[in-house]
């Protein structure tokens, strides 16, 4: 996946041939982004995962 | 167009509380922090026919699942596959457009179930229990960024009505999720809403609508882990609703869900238009993908009702049947590459994307050169997002939501090493929609500016207490906040008005959604006090 220097921009006017990313440097830029969205994401995530899914039990809607 | 919204509800730590009870807490909580002072608004059930099937007959009451009877406030339609059938005999009303009707004053007030709380909110909305849920739907719009708009208003009123609830002393602990599924078998809806010019044969409307909302799901799925009904087979998938869909066109919502539904109940002059309700979305926190979804799905209902002129501009899609409509949702769901071919009736393979791209060439070819920017907008991104998630789904992570939540799900994997049965990415999906921003993931995406937003926040604060301006919520919303006391009950096409001074009830019809904007009625209502003072102009007409 893209880094988010390659995708900050709006792609509207991005031409159909743009020339793909180089592969090496993005996907570790990609990587460091989506590590340090992790580390964010620790703080947050629920200790106890697999009690707090068995705890979402929803009733069937429409 | 508008969006409902049914939010998964949980207290934390009592998986076993009841849901109901719950959602009308929320409701009612909601409604104690932001409705002005006097007796709640009742909703008007006077015009709702949830059996009305859009292929020209009527359900048989005694035959109808108990959990498609939503237009009874005195028995709530149940969630599970039992209860009493209520005999309640659907009322029919001809006025027209803001011609006050007269109804009966109650001698006697009104039972309030608390289990049917209902709020009818000053921006148009209507905030209530459907089904063990607390659900929002959104007030009507007329273009997909207002829609992303007054979505994201819903999600801050759940956001404050959750707040509101937590911060009562004595009252439990409760989390909203915009979600779709519980990964245990059960699915909840957000369903969307394009008012339809009555003229489409319905069966055109199901014909080209199907193989477009089946591959849509490239680019409107909200991402979910977990394979089956239950989540029985681990893995991710694009789609929330995909494994719950069952049929190819349908009048039931809560059982047998098809790709098209028939509710043929358009909350609207019924001679002039039908409301496609459609149930097959998912709920979606990345605004992109909710602008997208509405954008495209109302472009393609444009061009349908541009056939009724123009039949050749359906040309290009009279091939495009699918050979397995309901077994394709599955596929396209399941396909993360995009790269399966999906088999036609006349025996053609395409992936999804190359169906997405005969739809949009249609409607590009259709359009011609006279576009207006915001549909411009819409074509450039829908494009643009087809060719990239051709070339590499990854670079398309700030605007689909599946692709932005697959992101991080691989980005954990690949970090702790987890294969896909391991419960924290269970945890994590379910995580991704929780309303509130410090605990929600969506959230933190968004403050870290790892995904596109399209709307200001305090616009969206704004949107929470205000109508749109160009439909009839105007109307409603206006008259909700003005004269929040003298509203003895509204729906999404009346307000009845309960003047002192007089002795019965004033019900105002709004049949023509595109009567009671601000530019027809905002001058009325600016120059009137009270409700009485509006039920005698418009009487005077």
């Amino acid at each position: 996946m893209a880094g988010q220097d390659q995708i900050r921009h709006r792609r509207d006017d991005e031409p159909d041939d743009a020339p793909e990313p180089v592969a090496a440097p993005a996907a570790q830029a990609r990587d460091a982004e989506v590590d340090s969205l992790l580390e964010e994401i620790d703080e947050v995530l629920e200790q106890n995962a697999e009690s707090f899914v068995r705890g979402f039990v929803q009733k069937g809607g429409q | 167009m508008g969006i409902e919204t049914e939010f998964g509800i949980v207290e934390p730590g009592r998986p076993q509380a009841n849901p109901m009870v719950l959602s009308s807490t929320v409701v009612a909580a909601y409604a104690s922090v932001a409705s002005p002072p006097g007796r709640p608004a009742r909703w008007d059930y006077e015009d709702e026919d949830p059996l009305a099937d859009a292929r020209g007959f009527r359900l048989q009451r005694a035959a109808a699942h108990p959990s498609m009877l939503t237009d009874d406030p005195s028995a709530p339609a149940p969630t599970g596959p039992d209860g009493g059938v209520p005999d309640v005999a659907a009322g029919a009303a001809t006025a027209t457009a803001l011609d006050p009707g007269e109804r009966e004053r109650p001698v006697v007030e009104e039972y309030d179930d608390p289990a049917a709380a209902t709020t009818i909110l000053t921006n148009g909305a209507r905030f209530y229990v459907d089904h063990a849920h607390p659900e929002y739907s959104s007030p009507e719009v007329t273009n997909p960024r207002d829609a992303v708009l007054w979505d994201k208003a819903g999600e801050a009123v759940a956001l404050r009505a959750v707040r509101a609830v937590c911060s009562t002393p004595g009252m439990p602990d409760v989390v909203l999720y915009k979600n779709n599924v519980d990964g245990k078998g059960a699915s909840y809806g957000t369903h969307e809403n394009y008012l339809v010019d009555r003229a489409v044969p319905f069966e055109v409307l199901a014909q080209h609508l199907i193989p477009f909302l089946v591959t849509r799901q490239v680019f409107t799925g909200a991402g979910r882990v977990g394979l089956g009904q239950a989540g029985q087979d681990a893995g991710f998938q694009i789609s929330q609703r995909a494994d719950y869909v069952e049929a190819e066109v349908g009048l039931e919502t809560t059982l047998r869900r098809p790709i098209v539904n028939t509710r043929d109940e358009p909350h609207a002059d019924r001679s002039r238009w039908r409301r496609l309700h459609l149930i097959v979305g998912d709920a979606t926190m990345l605004e992109v993908a909710t602008w997208l979804r509405l954008g495209t799905t109302s472009l393609v209902l444009w061009l349908l009702e541009r056939s009724q002129s123009r039949p050749e501009v359906l040309a290009p899609l009279e091939d495009l049947a699918l050979a397995d409509p309901v077994d394709a949702v599955r596929v396209v769901s399941r396909d993360l590459m995009l790269t399966a071919r999906l088999e036609l009736a006349d025996g053609r393979r395409l992936t999804a994307i190359e169906v997405q791209r005969e739809y949009l060439a249609a409607v590009v070819a259709a359009l011609g050169a006279d576009v207006d920017d915001a549909t411009r907008e819409v074509l450039d991104r829908w494009e643009s997002v087809l060719d990239r998630l051709a070339r590499d789904p990854g670079l398309c992570a700030r605007e689909v939501e599946w692709v932005a939540k697959l992101r991080l799900l691989e980005g954990m994997r690949r970090r702790d090493h987890l294969e896909w049965d391991h419960p924290r990415l269970a945890a994590m999906d379910i995580q991704w929609s929780d309303v509130r921003p410090e605990r929600g993931l969506y959230h933190r995406l968004v403050a870290a500016g790892a995904v596109e937003t399209l709307v200001d926040p305090a616009e969206v604060d704004r949107a929470v207490t205000e109508p749109p301006s160009d439909t009839r919520a105007y109307f409603r919303g206006t008259v909700v906040r003005r004269y929040a006391h003298q509203v003895r009950a509204a729906s999404w096409d009346s307000v009845v008005l309960d003047v002192p001074e007089l002795p019965v009830l004033q019900r105002i019809p709004l049949r023509d959604p595109w009567r009671g904007t601000r530019s027809h009625v905002g001058e009325l209502l600016d120059a009137c006090a009270d409700a009485g003072e509006l039920v005698r102009r418009l009487g005077r007409g």
